[in-house]
């Protein structure tokens, strides 16, 4: 400290700043100097005016979708999982791999809430809230698999410890009981983290609100927050805990979801390396649905200062880093499988390249790790088009891994005689399509009714913000004016 | 109404640059008030300090909340799975640590969360949808790009005259005094 520190501030006079080098100068993340206020204007107004015409035209075929998939799983649970195509040997098929891949798309939304915040990546607040929001409507649409494939899904709450007629208990040493728990605690936290980081914002919304209904349910949601700082206090240090507390348990949703699969004795299951492998499989899937759905609305919203195009870049590599590793991982299984020495393991990853699936193999290994090394390449970064190409490549190479993961390792195990070639049916396909009808009707009203941005996370990031930055009001040294 | 509402709540300062609330709130904490707050959009760095507070306690909650969430998951399932209804399910043991600390651990994440909101929000004394200054027309834009120091007229210092001075010389443009 100076030879001043026993001097309070006001002691002290205003406070001043030398100026940044022009070397150490840093892009603002809000590009062209944009003020506190034009902030809550740009993102509160995409909730308020007249429904704009594109959002019909996205929304009803949503809703159609929705429908759909209520009719098939309506269709499903009266008539029985028959009506899929799963059948031995493929047991497991469209039920677990959309399953897996919807929340692994979830992941991308606690690694920039949550990861991103611990380590002071401030870019992360201009994207935050959205794939927070996807994550929430990822995991709903994970739900419903692993709720309906049990057959019969009116017994869905035996898998959780509340007690029944037969006074048996949940069988805590399986994975699946494991995941119950990992899965549903990852919905409610979610939430909670999402809401938490709400409150100040629909606050701003209560504060602008024209209508009194608007002012009454805003309200109602903002608790009373006001923004007194020591209300705001005990928020940060809040906030700081729940990503805290996220970051391991992002890490282990996907691990135990894995463990389903590791705890097993089969080949090309029995793997210790899926659970890193597959929360970087999650990472990079989830980015890529990030991409898929923040590159069309800065355009539309006219959010370009906000979600600028330094925050597509970051978000390119993170991609490429972690479709590296998905390679890696790849790369090493097959070395595993050779230097184990173990004939079971050996044919079967022969069968994952060569066999029947060798075009979902191909299908993954292009998507996953050939795709996305075109990152390298600032050109490629930069051009909106390029990025949202490959972020929607790299979704369908997740979902093909975990169809190759799944459907290859079970259609030929160890004995020829239990050998089979598993095709979906017609109530799959629409099922699976019928979960993009549940998670865009979901994102879609979250668009219409809720503030797409972290409005008051993004002030916080301005230098208006800063009490020790000339914009945000500190006397430059040197300069005199005010 | 208007008779009922005379009483007066306190008196808000409005201060336009992150950098000017700052520096009055310490001058509002070096005159002696304590009933007092800084309102601001988002949370301004070293805030806390100028305002002479101490670290938030909302992470007792999220400790205690954590602590809870093990001990339930672990007792819930040596109880069930050992002792209420034992199975044997391939010679694994009743129970074993190991087995069990994968939803255990998911249980501590769990109420260390709900720990953390529920106490933020106890510690805030929220929700609290009724407040003097939600009524005050001007004091909305503290949500938009404003902000305020607000010094109730509960604090024994409190003098409508030397108060509305102090906020006058820390360099505030407008000052009223809100109704309770």
């Amino acid at each position: 400290m100076a030879a001043d520190a026993t001097l309070t501030q006001s002691q002290r006079g205003p406070i001043t700043v030398p100026e940044t080098p022009a070397d150490l100068q840093r892009e603002p993340l809000v590009a062209n100097s944009r003020g506190l206020g034009w902030i809550s204007n740009q993102v509160a107004a995409l909730t308020e005016g007249r429904t704009p015409v594109w959002w019909w035209i996205l929304f009803i075929p949503s809703l159609l979708l929705l429908g759909m998939l209520l009719f098939m799983l309506t269709y499903q649970i009266s008539t029985g999982v028959g009506v899929w195509g799963n059948m031995h040997p493929v047991m497991w098929a469209w039920d677990i791999v959309n399953f897996v891949w919807w929340i692994g798309i979830g992941h991308a939304g606690t690694l920039i809430s949550a990861i991103l915040f611990l380590l002071r990546q401030r870019w992360r607040t201009a994207v935050n809230r959205a794939a927070e929001a996807m994550t929430i409507f990822a995991v709903m649409c994970a739900g419903i698999y692993p709720a309906l494939h049990v057959g019969r899904a009116w017994y869905d709450w035996w898998l959780f410890p509340i007690p029944n007629s037969n006074s048996i208990w949940p069988q805590f040493r399986s994975p699946l009981m494991w995941d119950v728990f990992a899965v549903s605690t990852y919905f409610t936290v979610s939430v909670l983290f999402w809401y938490m980081g709400l409150i100040p914002d629909l606050a701003v919304m209560r504060d602008r609100a024209r209508t009194k209904m608007r002012q009454f349910i805003y309200g109602l949601f903002a608790l009373g927050w006001t923004g007194s700082n020591r209300h705001w206090s005990n928020y940060e240090k809040a906030y700081l805990i729940l990503a805290g507390v996220s970051t391991p348990l992002v890490l282990s949703v996907h691990s135990i979801v894995s463990l389903d699969f590791a705890v097993s004795q089969l080949p090309g299951w029995h793997t210790t390396i899926f659970p890193p492998y597959f929360v970087a499989g999650a990472i990079f899937s989830g980015f890529g649905m990030v991409l898929t759905l923040l590159i069309p609305l800065r355009s539309i919203f006219k959010l370009q200062d906000i979600i600028t195009m330094r925050h597509i870049d970051i978000m390119c590599k993170v991609t490429l880093a972690t479709g590296s590793i998905v390679g890696y991982a790849y790369g090493m299984e097959f070395f595993i499988a050779w230097y184990s020495g173990n004939p079971s393991e050996q044919f079967h990853f022969l069968n994952r390249a060569l066999g029947p699936y060798q075009w979902a193999w191909i299908m993954m290994v292009s998507c996953n790790v050939l795709v996305p090394q075109v990152f390298w390449f600032k050109w490629f970064r930069q051009n909106l088009v390029a990025v949202f190409i490959i972020s929607i490549l790299v979704n369908v190479g997740m979902w093909f891994e975990r169809f190759v993961i799944i459907v290859i390792s079970l259609h030929r195990d160890f004995i020829p005689s239990n050998w089979g070639y598993y095709r979906p049916s017609w109530v799959d396909i629409c099922t699976y399509i019928g979960t993009f009808g549940l998670f865009f009707t979901m994102f879609l009203l979250f668009l219409r009714f809720l503030p797409m941005i972290a409005i008051s996370e993004v002030k916080g990031v301005t230098p208006q913000a800063d009490p020790h930055h000339p914009m945000g009001g500190a006397k430059m040294k040197g300069l005199h004016h005010g | 109404m208007a008779e009922l509402s005379s009483r007066p709540y306190g008196i808000v300062a409005e201060f336009t640059t992150s950098a000017d609330v700052l520096h009055a709130a310490e001058k509002v904490r070096e005159a002696g008030f304590r009933k007092w707050d800084v309102f601001t959009p988002f949370p301004v760095h070293g805030m806390d300090r100028a305002m002479g507070m101490k670290n938030s306690k909302v992470g007792w909650f999220s400790f205690i909340g954590g602590v809870l969430g093990y001990t339930t998951g672990m007792v819930m399932i040596w109880w069930m799975n050992k002792i209420d209804y034992p199975i044997v399910i391939g010679g694994k043991p009743m129970f074993s640590p190991f087995a069990a600390f994968p939803p255990s651990y998911e249980l501590t994440i769990l109420f260390a969360a709900f720990g953390s909101l529920g106490g933020m929000l106890f510690l805030n004394r929220l929700p609290r949808l009724h407040h003097p200054l939600l009524k005050n027309k001007r004091f909305s834009l503290v949500t938009h790009d404003r902000f305020f120091v607000v010094i109730e007229c509960a604090d024994p210092k409190y003098s409508e005259a030397a108060t509305r001075t102090l906020l006058e010389a820390a360099g505030s443009q407008h000052i009223e005094v809100v109704e309770e």
